[in-house]
């Protein structure tokens, strides 16, 4: 399940091939789903009796936007979302709804002056080459203002490794499935939502909606447990379980609530992490700020290469974080 | 309302001033207008304007369409009154310091006072210096009074605008002047208002002039949040084909208005109004955003549970300067689009379009 | 209590954002009976309100202070740690600072090449510890510390201390909370707000919760009194500043006025505050549902973010009586907020 949510294409503002898988997977599961005029997907499970509890997991991923057709045929674009520029020559997309093939092409080395590498290509003059001969050509399958995503698949790799694009956010979106197609008689509100790359704007309004008096977001996380950068910069590792947010660009965790997903971890004995990081955004900032305020926290399964064509993550911290939202979930009810 | 007549709105808007913060001259000459074409007029708290014409759906039925353009302008704030009278000044909204030396300038305060840019001589300025812009902090105004006089008019705290009048050009096509961002929008509000006098239409629309856009959309907040339209169209301007710029990012003037898709907008609304353009024989342009808009859409589209929201949007050329140019041309199409939208607008319409 | 003791205590309390608890707690302890209604909410924000007729004035000051969060503690026991708000690191090195539990720690970077390069992932936080498990036992990842810096009076008049933002604003509502009379023209809910430092977080949710008609924040402002400072007409000790604008929001002209009349009804001196950078929690309020007029009362401050702030007594005791005089008073009327 994972690697067909990975493999879905869904750039922020364009989910609705992840919305409909998981619409499909729910059908027969005893909740009620709507989608709002954002196009967040609100599935509610069971009757709480101890307030409302909002889970949420973004849908959306970083990708690209065509902003023009040259008259030869190749594609301007631009990335929806925080993408390293650098990581993109050289790379394969599939561009709109109908996924036509492309590669992002670059000068051969051959063909390049002396100390050229030293420098990035400049982004504003990489272009998407889908083999158009012109732009009448290409003016048939593409139109200005479609998404595309890139281009790879989910793997395992080595010893209990995840490799693909997307687990920002769909190992999220994977957790909350399960929590809701489990017959656990947990329940909880989830909010799968659109465009948290571009903003957090899907949270914002989703959170509107539920009202929840505590809430969770369940993430991945940047990690940088790797070569050339220091230990104390790593932010997260991987295999140490999923990452507890103290603080990050949006939002500043409470104590007591991160407290509690750790003292949930020690009993369920499962591992557990803080991220040593307190940068970047999640949805959590913009729920914390709904309406009158809401008690949020955020946990995170490490990944390393986010916001890539291929990142890295390992089985364990998936299972990790289910575990213990899982376990959280049966504390709150 | 024909084209002569949106001549002379557009170059009345364009004339009055209306920084962020203190629109209201601008706000009443707005007001006058819509006093004409619509059934209410009233100010909400923050300030926005919103105009309001009936549609013919009972009560029960009862939606509303926003149509919304910021009437706010670019300008500046007085900081200081230095002991030889000049002025200094912060600016208010994205301004460029170096379109500003030489500018002409009104002072805002007990009464409106005339000025000037002042910077220093090229001849007083080492080859150094002259090679660099100028940042705002060492600018200041010159008004011609002394210190103690201009206290008596003016003080921390006043608005600065500038006094540039607009004209229409030679092959009366374009016009050119200050604040057409965003006085273009308003006027296709204006026009759109008049033509749907021709219309029948279902949904209530309320044309919002909304305030402090320029500043960080802060009228679209809460003017979203208090008026709670079921649908919502943002009226501004784009950035025109201009010598210089990337081409993926600049419209063509006389090309007909920009239409945004992306993120920020309901997918569904967006190819409605294609489609709409399509159909009325409205010339039109896709516009690609890939994230934040700068608009009031982008305020609108998050406001409470969620507003379908859509941009159309005016290509203008030289944008937050005081030469802003823009193709007549684009603004009657624009308007005529933004009628034809608010009069198809049902209820049933509405769940068709949320259903895609 | 004299403004200049309450002023003591609430700037050498510990209050980081996030952690406000016990600015909090000695703040309920100073108002004790003066109200009639006080209550948390999610955040922490602490509302007190003063029941009245009419319509509902939302006065807010920010309970939290600048700081830092430790995100690692390395195995010879050394900390790293990361800003909690505007904090330059150039201003830490050799600085004090304080967590909950009264561990001082010291500031200092790796080797450096040229100072440029100082910034966050250079600096460390020595607390004493030899070790990994010794610094353990000391703090956890996620432990906020503060300045640590106590209270002087400069000379007569002239007081010093960290957090003068924004615990000079909450002295001022404590001690204008101490001074209102039995009857009051209008409802007043003074808001001692959390997480002001972050963007105006605690505000935002106080302001939605509470539906005020009208906002105010008292907070302090920076200056342009000092050598080469950058062009701003507020000095210190000249009387308390009507905010005309920051990068939160361009204050309400009618409310900017009701402020006016009624300083200078009163003999009030004050001077108007443009404000180039920063915000404050006018701006979230006058954002709130469909907008709320608002206003900021700023006391002139130097050195605002380091662990020197300075205030003038006499601009304190203006403002008291500013704010004391404005609720005192009738607010504008909502029409005539219409025809602004």
């Amino acid at each position: 399940m994972l690697a067909e949510l990975c493999d879905l294409r869904g750039v922020s503002g364009n989910e609705e091939n992840v919305r409909k898988y998981l619409l499909e997977k729910l059908v027969g599961t005893a909740v009620e789903t709507r989608v709002d005029t954002m196009g967040n997907l609100l599935v509610s499970k069971g009757k709480s009796k101890n307030g409302t509890i909002m889970l949420s997991a973004h849908m959306d991923e970083v990708g690209l936007m065509i902003m023009a057709v040259e008259k030869n045929g190749f594609l301007k674009f631009s990335p929806v979302g925080g993408i390293d520029g650098r990581i993109l020559p050289g790379k394969r997309v599939r561009i709109g709804t109908a996924g036509i093939d492309g590669v992002i092409g670059v000068k051969p080395v051959h063909l390049q002056k002396k100390d050229e590498q030293k420098k990035p290509f400049d982004e504003e003059s990489l272009c998407i080459d889908a083999g158009f001969k012109n732009s009448d050509e290409a003016k048939q399958y593409i139109s200005v203002g479609d998404y595309a995503a890139f281009d790879s698949f989910c793997t395992e790799i080595g010893d209990g490794y995840y490799r693909g694009k997307a687990f920002d956010d769909r190992t999220g979106c994977l957790i909350l499935l399960r929590l809701l197609m489990e017959n656990n008689g947990l329940a909880f509100n989830a909010a799968f939502t659109v465009q948290e790359e571009v903003g957090t704007r899907g949270a914002a309004v989703a959170a509107y909606t539920i009202e929840p008096n505590v809430a969770l977001v369940v993430e991945a996380t940047a990690a940088s447990d790797t070569p050339e950068t220091d230990e104390e910069a790593a932010g997260t590792n991987l295999g140490k379980g999923p990452a507890i947010s103290i603080m990050d660009r949006t939002i500043m965790v409470s104590r007591k609530l991160r407290e509690e997903l750790a003292e949930v971890a020690e009993k369920a004995s499962l591992p557990y992490q803080y991220r040593h990081f307190t940068g970047a955004g999640t949805e959590g900032g913009v729920i914390a700020s709904s309406r009158g305020g809401v008690d949020t926290a955020i946990l995170a399964v490490p990944c390393r290469y986010i916001h890539s064509p291929y990142s890295v993550m390992k089985e364990s911290d998936l299972n990790a974080t289910l575990g213990l939202v899982r376990a959280w979930l049966e504390q709150r009810q | 309302m024909n084209k002569e007549n949106l001549i002379d709105i557009l170059l009345e808007l364009s004339s009055v001033a209306g920084v962020s913060g203190n629109e209201t001259a601008a706000l009443e000459a707005v007001r006058s207008y819509f006093d004409l074409y619509t059934d209410e007029v009233k100010l909400d708290r923050f300030g926005n304007l919103i105009a309001l014409k009936k549609g013919e759906a009972s009560a029960a039925e009862k939606i509303t369409v926003a149509l919304v353009a910021h009437v706010d302008e670019i300008g500046a704030m007085v900081t200081k009154i230095e002991p030889a009278g000049f002025l200094r000044f912060t600016p208010l909204g994205g301004l460029d310091p170096r379109v500003l030396p030489g500018q002409r300038v009104v002072v805002h305060g007990k009464k409106a006072i005339e000025g000037v840019i002042g910077a220093t001589a090229p001849h007083h300025l080492s080859m150094q210096d002259r090679e660099k812009s100028i940042p705002v902090e060492k600018l200041f105004i010159d008004t011609g009074y002394d210190a103690d006089t201009l206290k008596t008019i003016t003080g921390v705290g006043d608005t600065i605008s500038f006094g540039q009048k607009p004209i229409l050009l030679k092959n009366r096509k374009m016009i050119t002047g200050k604040a057409l961002d965003n006085r273009a929008g308003i006027a296709a509000l204006i026009f759109c208002a008049a033509e749907l006098a021709g219309l029948r239409h279902q949904a209530d629309i309320c044309f919002i002039a909304s305030l402090q856009e320029e500043v960080g959309l802060r009228g679209a907040v809460t003017a979203a949040y208090g008026l709670k339209p079921n649908l919502a169209v943002a009226v501004d301007v784009t950035h025109g084909d201009t010598p210089g710029t990337d081409d993926k990012k600049t419209y063509k003037l006389g090309a007909g208005p920009a239409l945004g898709v992306g993120p920020n907008f309901h997918p569904s609304l967006s190819f409605a109004m294609q489609q709409i353009a399509q159909e009325f024989n409205l010339s039109y342009q896709v516009e690609p955003i890939p994230a934040h808009s700068g608009t009031d859409a982008w305020a609108f589209q998050v406001s409470r549970e969620g507003i379908p929201t859509a941009l159309l949007s005016i290509p203008l050329r030289y944008m937050h300067t005081t030469v802003e140019m823009l193709c007549l041309e684009d603004l009657v199409t624009g308007s005529r689009l933004l009628a034809r939208l608010a009069a198809k607008v049902t209820n049933s319409y509405l769940e068709e379009l949320k259903k895609c | 209590m004299a403004i200049r003791d309450t002023l003591k205590k609430l700037t050498e309390a510990y209050g980081p954002s996030g952690e406000e608890e016990n600015v909090r707690s000695m703040i309920r302890d100073m108002l004790n009976d003066q109200v009639d209604q006080i209550f948390e909410d999610n955040l922490g924000n602490l509302f007190a309100i003063r029941k009245g007729q009419k319509l509902k004035v939302m006065v807010s000051a920010h309970m939290d202070e600048i700081g830092v969060i430790v995100t690692h503690i390395d195995e010879n026991g050394f900390l790293r740690i990361a800003p909690v708000g505007g904090i330059s690191p150039r201003l830490l090195i050799g600085q004090r600072l304080r967590f909950n539990n009264e561990l001082i720690g010291t500031v200092y970077h790796e080797k450096l090449k040229e100072l440029k390069e100082l910034d966050w992932p250079k600096i460390y936080l020595d607390i004493g510890a030899d070790d990994l498990e010794t610094a353990k036992k000391l703090v956890k990842i996620g432990d906020l510390a503060c300045l640590d810096q106590p209270f002087k009076e400069q000379r007569e008049g002239r007081y010093l201390a960290k957090a003068m933002d924004d615990r000079a604003g909450c002295a001022i509502l404590v001690e204008v909370i101490n001074r209102l009379p039995a009857e009051l023209p209008h409802e007043v809910c003074f808001v001692f707000s959390v997480q002001e430092e972050l963007g105006l977080r605690g505000a935002k949710t106080a302001a939605y919760r509470y539906e005020p008609d009208f906002g105010l924040a008292v907070d302090v402002t920076t200056v342009g009194d000092t050598p080469k400072a950058a062009t701003m007409e507020v000095s210190l000790g000249k009387g308390p500043a009507i905010k005309v604008k920051d990068n939160s929001v361009l204050c309400h002209p009618l409310i900017r006025r009701f402020m006016v009349d009624v300083a200078e009804k009163n003999k009030i001196p004050f001077q108007y505050e443009v404000l180039t950078r920063g915000g404050t929690d006018a701006g979230a309020i006058h954002l709130s549902r469909e907008g709320v007029p608002s206003g900021a009362l700023s006391i002139p401050c130097r050195y605002v973010h380091t662990a020197s702030e300075i205030v003038d007594k006499s601009d304190l005791d203006y403002a008291v009586l500013l704010l004391e005089k404005m609720l005192l008073s009738s607010w504008p009327q909502m029409e005539e907020i219409n025809l602004r």
